[in-house]
């Protein structure tokens, strides 16, 4: 689908009006998002789904509840793992990544 | 440390409603809330709500979120502390430990009102866990707080209030409504709102749920089946159905925590979503000085939310000595009155028999 | 089922539309205000919006709202205020063979004085074709449009939505 599709432009009761677009990278994929929006729903408008793998099968999860209630949405930012994807403002430049399973261990720059 | 006269987890429409009436009396308030917007659920609330005209009828939930919104904000008693989640409660010392933008507080109150909310019900069906499976509620997030449809094409599960308004909700965002299933024979929710969706021509499916949902990555459709009286899918009854999207709208848990954490005195109560906290008529629980109001002490509508937080509001202020006993009693008797008018319909028979079990079992409870 | 066919379908009986439908002398006179609120719900905002004090003052707030016909001039006020989308507005005497109908419609785009619409019955089935008479739009975020519909006259009491000829369904707006 195209990502021009998903947002929705007109609407009975509510606007949507234009923001700051910015530019930010899923597995290395430059993509465009609106600035702080969640970047799950930058993710969704671009047609990404899955953004997490389950820790013992590896099963495709993605966001459930958008609220930052459940753990179904986890991934990780700019090296960070276990960040909500539905409650994290989407900034310029960040680089997230699907987590499979816990995710890498945080270690701390040199 | 900071102390507060009042700290009040969530600030939905109970806690807010909550805090407004505490501060009239002159309660300080610090009203916590991991959103960086005061509303909690009212702000994905495209609806009109129900109740009383002098009380926000007909107003739009997104509507009432903003003007509650800025009800706090000009209120110099109460302090909001949004994009804040509260972590977990210490009860040998009364202390809330919550993570703010700035890294982690304490927070010590001499009265703390939980109005956490609700969560919804998972239900059991092979492909529960695809991408494409959502609830409800973030649905209702995704498309009307961030213009972000959630798909092409849903199968909406389940036919109280909240499956029919979001069905409705996501035809108005441009979205196709393959059909609502519900298992239970018969509508769940407002015939209204079961109108509404009819003459957009939904299908509704009453004693139907869902089989299954498949895909590989991502659910590519989904099959619903008929159900016998025991609950069990009839074979030869499925329909495939090419949906992209299964929203989850079976129902509601209370998001209580805290309670458990507080030690209070817990019910499980199905009318009312499952573990409820016992409370008394001043929403207080069976932990001194800690109360409750909205979903959390039982999945009801808004307006009852907006009810209960008033009248924890004014039972708060009235055990910190800031009102008078006249007053007091009077106004409690018009707001128990108001409560028992909004569940006094058919639809809210299940709920009233639900409080009343938890009522015997409060009294049970303290008279040990 | 308990509640009949309205809490399996969502789909109103002939009864109860009935039950809801003024004498025929009253339909002959006028505009008329058709309030298919069935069940006891808290709710009362449909009373304080008439200025005429056409729908009966509550005793209690779950009370199904009541119609006094002497006093309904069916302006199409309550239409635009019931929160529940639950009211219309027929007029039988807008010509010979065609009726206005008043519906809410909560959708985008409105459709625009003039249109041709496919004119839907009370479960979304198309039941003939028509055209848009005038648009009441209402003010976002609160407002709820009105869309006031000329159709065949006798689908005054079916006809219950709209769908815009150009677009495939309701569903691709």
């Amino acid at each position: 689908m195209e990502s021009s599709e998903i947002r929705i432009k007109q609407h009975p009761i509510l606007d949507f009006p234009e923001r700051r677009k910015v530019r930010f990278y899923w597995e290395g994929k430059e993509l465009l998002g609106y600035e702080g929006e969640p970047v799950a729903s930058a993710l969704h408008a671009a047609g990404i789904k899955v953004l997490h793998k389950s820790m013992k099968e590896g099963r495709s999860r993605g966001f459930f509840c958008a609220i930052g209630n459940c753990s179904s949405c986890l991934v990780i930012v700019d090296g960070v793992p276990n960040v909500r994807a539905c409650t994290e403002k989407l900034r310029a430049g960040m680089r997230v990544e699907m987590q499979k399973g816990v995710g890498p261990a945080l270690i701390s720059k040199e | 440390m900071k102390t507060t006269e009042l700290a009040i987890v969530g600030a939905g429409p109970a806690g807010v409603c909550a805090a407004l009436e505490a501060a009239s009396y002159g309660v300080k308030v610090t009203l916590i809330d991991r959103d960086d917007e005061i509303g909690g659920q009212l702000v994905k609330q495209t609806h009109k709500f129900f109740g009383w005209h002098e009380k926000s009828a007909g107003t739009r939930g997104i509507v009432i979120s903003r003007n509650l919104a800025g009800s706090v904000e000009e209120n110099a008693s109460i302090c909001f502390m949004g994009s804040t989640e509260a972590l977990g409660y210490y009860k040998d010392d009364g202390v809330l430990l919550l993570e703010t933008p700035q890294g982690i507080e304490k927070l010590k109150s001499g009265r703390l009102l939980i109005a956490t909310g609700a969560c919804e019900k998972m239900i059991l069906f092979p492909g529960n866990d695809l991408p494409g499976v959502y609830g409800a509620g973030a649905v209702q997030t995704l498309m009307n707080v961030h213009g972000v449809k959630p798909g092409d094409s849903v199968l909406m599960i389940g036919s109280g209030n909240i499956g029919l308004i979001v069905s409705y909700q996501l035809v108005q965002a441009g979205v196709k409504l393959a059909a609502l299933v519900e298992a239970l024979p018969g509508i769940g929710g407002y015939a209204v709102h079961a109108s509404k969706i009819r003459r957009l021509g939904i299908p509704i499916f009453t004693g139907y749920s869902i089989k299954e949902a498949y895909g590989t990555d991502c659910v590519e459709g989904a099959i619903i089946w008929q159900l016998d009286d025991n609950w069990q899918g009839i074979a030869g009854t499925e329909k495939d159905l090419n949906v992209d999207v299964v929203c989850l709208a079976t129902g509601l848990t209370p998001l209580c925590e805290f309670l458990w954490q507080a030690g209070a005195g817990m019910a499980y109560v199905p009318a009312l979503g499952g573990f409820v906290p016992l409370y008394d008529e001043n929403m207080k629980t069976t932990v001194d000085g800690i109360y409750v109001a909205g979903d959390v002490a039982g999945i009801e509508e808004a307006s009852t939310a907006m009810a209960e937080g008033r009248l924890a509001g004014l039972a708060i202020a009235n055990s910190l000595g800031k009102v008078s006993a006249g007053e007091f009693l009077e106004k409690r008797r018009v707001s128990l009155e108001e409560l028992e008018q909004l569940r006094a319909g058919p639809t809210g028979k299940a709920i009233v028999e639900g409080l009343a079990g938890l009522r015997g079992q409060m009294g049970k409870r303290v008279s040990v | 089922m308990k509640g009949g066919i309205l809490l399996t379908t969502g789909v109103p009986s002939k009864e109860q539309v009935e039950s809801r439908t003024p004498p025929k002398s009253r339909r002959e006179r006028g505009p008329f205000v058709v309030i298919e609120c069935f069940q006891e719900i808290p709710c009362d905002p449909c009373h304080y919006s008439c200025k005429f004090g056409a729908i009966k003052q509550f005793e209690s707030i779950n009370d199904i709202p009541e119609v006094d016909w002497s006093k309904c001039t069916g302006c199409g006020v309550c239409v635009a205020a019931c929160p529940g989308l639950a009211i219309f507005v027929v007029d039988e005497t807008f010509s010979d063979t065609e009726c206005l109908i008043a519906i809410p419609y909560e959708f985008a785009p409105l459709p625009g004085k003039g249109d041709a619409v496919r004119l839907l019955d009370r479960a979304g089935q198309e039941v003939g074709g028509g055209f848009v008479h005038r648009v009441l739009p209402g003010k976002k975020p609160q407002g709820t449009p009105v869309v006031w519909l000329r159709a065949p006259k006798e689908l005054s009491m079916t006809v219950r939505n709209l769908e815009p000829v150009e677009k495939g369904g309701v569903s691709h707006g």
